[in-house]
């Protein structure tokens, strides 16, 4: 597809539908900055989409049409049930399924493109390939390849289906990093002769395999920061291909998503105030035990009934929730607005503190909340927003939630995480705790919060404690 | 010659987007994945040219298998994101003036 000789009018419309589908992308990213106007942006984004497909089967290279059109309703028909039944509680999975998706696409465009400019034609000639070419195809199986495991990886991981825990062993980072060297260099040689077929199979080969061995050193917990990476891979992956086979929308879409997989990454890790090296080298919470503050003897957390709890919600004039993936795993989310409600009725406010890290990818929680029913209005989404509500608070309620509260977080040096920015319940009058048991978060840290004079605990199920609430204070209700 | 114009077009556009993706509030940032998601499936473009040109039959058959998870990916990448959208409603018909009144009062 080169554009060097004049235009022709049927390339003419493509490139208009091209150009068109470009600026409805850029418009409907635009439009996610305010909730009210997203849905409809979006709505134009993907008509945009559509002019371009439709726009791309004018293509004159194109000379049988059945196989296009089989596959457009197979993924129609593969789409369009998984994204309506879907839970948003399980939208980290889905995602992740999805970048998968869209970069078997590109590897295999990339293969095809690499396949047909080495293979001989009917008339006898090969059409070659030249150094630039090669390199963006290169490029594009290498991310693409890396993001099609890594995401079924990190699929896995979420689904519970390999654990959630790092898989190290001894001498991981070492390896990796060869591999990434042998990967490179392979990209080298294919770059430099863009003929040498084993080059661009290692290059495919090595990429699906760092994607595998890059993502199973990485806990559970960092999993909002993978998301991210792997989104980011997943642009430039298409970008690549836009470069190889000379198309600029895609271009263009690939480097719209490179940058949003981006900036969330930096969000992410400046949220758990670490850096990419870290999260990806780091393996963490892979050693949680031994690392105990030797500060006294260990203090047994509090107790509070769900009744002595429901009264003090019942006259509370402000509540701040601060909700985790616990929440999400217990479907606590509806019951939780039930009592939300319960408490707005008798006069308090309630709020909901979101940390950015909360759930198992950026803004998982507000997407639950809001499933719930939940105003968003209510949703503080920044940290330090939230601490200055905490501070006046009466009850703070921590459901499923632990790292994002551990004090350690500002107290103990020694503390994986140290420096992360976090929510301070114990500056309300008093904060509640709903947890399933005693054990630690899901990066195996401590947490002191649990000790402190005015955190009370009420051990349960998230959505059986928060059912026991709203009965509680019905009840108070009806006596009085 | 051509690689570097498509490479401003690159860099031109990531710029775009880091501009215009930095204003986006962390309430959104589910539904701005699964958008930049849905947008980058845009590789189906790529898909359709693979699945459809006369490149031989297993590339036809790479290709169509591209088309598949392209298409799959489009779909499936706008609608979620478009039932995610739907349900950041600022307020729920039936109590609208009541939560109305209460957002006044708490300004």
């Amino acid at each position: 597809m080169s554009e060097l000789g004049p235009l022709s009018s049927r390339d003419l419309i493509i490139q208009a539908t091209y150009l068109i589908a470009s600026v409805f992308f850029i418009l409907g990213l635009r439009s996610l900055t305010k909730p009210t106007q997203a849905r409809l942006g979006m709505q134009q984004a993907a008509m945009g989409m559509l002019f371009a497909v439709i726009g791309t089967l004018l293509n004159a290279h194109i000379v049988t049409y059945q196989w296009i059109i089989i596959g457009l309703v197979v993924g129609a028909i593969i789409g369009y049930p998984m994204a309506m039944k879907v839970p948003m509680t399980a939208m980290p999975q889905f995602i992740a399924f999805s970048h998968a998706f869209g970069a078997i696409a590109a590897t295999l465009v990339g293969v095809v493109e690499y396949r047909h400019a080495f293979t001989m034609d009917m008339g006898g000639n090969m059409p070659g390939m030249s150094n630039g070419v090669a390199a963006a195809i290169g490029f594009e199986v290498l991310f693409g390849a890396l993001t099609v495991t890594g995401s079924f990886m990190a699929f896995g991981k979420l689904q519970e289906l390999i654990t959630g825990r790092p898989i190290t062993f001894p001498g991981q980072n070492a390896f990796n990093i060869t591999l990434i060297a042998v990967a490179f260099l392979s990209l080298g040689v294919l770059i430099y002769n863009p003929g040498t077929a084993w080059a661009f199979y290692t290059v495919l080969a090595l990429g699906l395999f760092l994607g595998v061995s890059m993502v199973l050193p990485i806990g559970g917990g960092d999993m909002p920061v993978v998301i991210s990476l792997l989104n980011s891979y997943a642009g430039l992956a298409a970008a690549a291909t836009g470069f190889a086979i000379g198309n600029n929308v895609l271009i263009i879409a690939g480097a719209l998503e490179g940058a949003g997989g981006f900036i969330l990454s930096i969000i992410m890790s400046k949220a758990m105030n670490r850096s990419f090296a870290n999260i990806i080298f780091g393996a963490f919470g892979s050693a949680p035990s031994g690392t105990k503050k030797d500060g006294g003897p260990a203090r047994e957390p509090k107790t509070i009934t769900a009744e002595d709890a429901a009264t003090q919600l019942a006259y509370a004039g402000s509540v701040v929730i601060i909700p985790g993936y616990g929440m999400a795993v217990a479907q606590a989310q509806h019951t939780c607005r039930e009592l939300h409600e319960l408490i707005e009725k008798k006069g308090g406010k309630v709020s909901y503190a979101i940390h950015p890290v909360a759930g198992r990818m950026p803004g998982h929680l507000n997407v639950i909340l809001s499933e719930a029913g939940i105003d968003y209005g209510a949703l503080l989404t920044d940290v330090d927003d939230a601490n200055r509500v905490l501070q006046t608070a009466d009850v703070a309620v921590i459901v499923g939630a632990n790292d994002i509260v551990n004090p350690d977080a500002e107290d103990d040096t020694s503390s994986p995480l140290y420096g992360m920015p976090i929510f301070r319940p114990w500056t309300a009058k008093v904060s509640f705790v709903i947890k399933r048991g005693k054990g630690t978060g899901f990066s195996g840290v401590e947490n002191p919060l649990f000790t402190k004079d005015n955190t009370l605990m009420i051990y349960g199920d998230g959505k059986g404690v928060i059912g026991n609430l709203v009965k509680e204070i019905k009840a108070l209700d009806e006596g009085h | 010659m051509l690689q570097i114009f498509q490479l401003y077009v690159f860099i031109l556009a990531g710029f775009v987007g880091f501009i215009v993706i930095q204003r986006v509030p962390p309430l959104l940032h589910t539904p701005l994945m699964s958008a930049t998601n849905a947008i980058s499936g845009i590789s189906l473009v790529g898909a359709i040219v693979a699945a459809g040109g006369q490149y031989g039959k297993l590339s036809t058959i790479l290709g169509f298998i591209a088309v598949v998870c392209a298409a799959t990916n489009v779909v499936a990448g706008f609608l979620i994101t478009d039932r995610m959208l739907a349900m950041f409603k600022p307020q729920k018909a039936a109590n609208a003036k009541e939560q109305a009144e209460m957002k006044g009062a708490a300004r």
